[in-house]
């Protein structure tokens, strides 16, 4: 929790999630430089990149230490980008099927 | 603390879970519990999270919608290195001394709260160069794009022309969140050198410093998973 004198946490904590990070990007570089296909492609890409986002968030920005309150303020609005992409996602498809029909040779 | 209330025996007890949640929202006071930098740094990182999800969600629609195939960015992005053809090396490079260099940050905002004023300072100069290197190797890779492989915002010769306008605004928008950081970061290092945050009391700017420092990375991770990667 915040005090005065702010987030202070042993640094082996830090070293460990550094490393940590080193391996989750070589990782998902690993995917590319193999060429993983189709859907082992897809869930490791997205894995790796929520993991990486959730230690970044919850670790070097101090998110595990904040109060509830903070944490909820802000990670629960970007939950509204979700429901862009899944309009703009069934938008694209429309637009897509429509291409195909009006400018297929 | 604020964030502490008289219970029947007259002891403080701070809520906790949901209840905290409740009692931080609707009391009568300020409602987050940190020093009011740090709160809106995160109010204005939240907003760049929108900034850039619009971004990211306008290039899925694009790439949806295109009826041309989409350039391979493994291909795009590779590098021949010593006659070995390398996919998306430069970005792996890039990748990693992105996250050296918010590695390096998280240690100056451990080592500030120590009251470590040259340690801290020198870790933030050591950010700010690793995020200096990262522009200049951004910079390498749009020259190459745009001069060796003929990428316009408009068009391409490898597929699609949204591929062009996505790259430039994605990756632009992003790189002048770095060169800001870069700037950002050297301002707070030398008040830190002078001995500035001593006098003030507290190095909590060092930690807002950091928020935003790690947030560029941040981006980082999605643009390369979205972009590079997909």
């Amino acid at each position: 929790m915040a005090s005065t004198e702010g987030q202070q946490h042993p640094l082996a904590i830090y070293l460990w999630i550094w490393l940590l990070l080193f391996v989750l990007s070589a990782f998902s570089y690993m995917v590319d430089y193999y060429q993983l296909q189709g859907m082992l492609r897809w869930t490791l890409i997205l894995l790796f990149m929520f993991l990486k986002a959730g230690f970044i968030i919850a670790i070097f920005m101090h998110m595990a230490w904040e109060r509830l309150s903070l944490i909820f303020a802000i990670l629960v609005p970007p939950l509204c980008l979700l429901v862009l992409v899944g309009l703009m996602a069934s938008e694209a498809d429309y637009t897509f099927l429509t291409r195909l029909e009006m400018f297929a040779d | 603390m604020s964030d502490t209330i008289a219970s029947d025996t007259g002891e403080a007890v701070i809520k906790e879970g949901l209840p905290g949640v409740v009692g931080d929202w609707s009391g009568d006071r300020q409602a987050f519990p940190v020093p009011w930098g740090k709160a809106m740094m995160w109010i204005f990182l939240l907003s760049d999270t929108f900034i850039f999800g619009s971004f990211l969600t306008a290039y899925m629609s694009v790439r949806m919608t295109t009826t041309v195939p989409w350039p391979n960015p493994s291909e795009v992005f590779a590098l021949t290195v010593a006659g070995q053809h390398v996919p998306l090396l430069l970005i792996a490079i890039m990748t990693f001394v992105l996250i050296t260099s918010s590695g390096t940050m998280a240690l100056a905002v451990n080592y500030g709260y120590r009251r470590d004023r040259r340690t801290t300072a020198l870790l933030m100069l050591a950010t700010a160069a690793l995020g200096a290197t990262f522009v200049g190797m951004q910079a390498y890779e749009w020259t190459k794009l745009i001069v060796e492989e003929g990428v316009r915002p408009w068009g391409n010769p490898m597929g699609a022309a949204q591929f062009g306008s996505s790259f430039f605004m994605i990756t632009g928008f992003h790189g002048l969140h770095v060169s800001a950081g870069v700037v950002y970061l050297l301002v707070v290092a030398r008040r830190v050198m002078n001995g500035f945050y001593d006098r003030k009391g507290t190095y909590e700017t060092v930690e807002v410093t950091g928020l935003y420092w790690h947030f560029v990375d941040l981006v980082w991770v999605f643009i390369f998973a979205f972009f590079y990667l997909w």
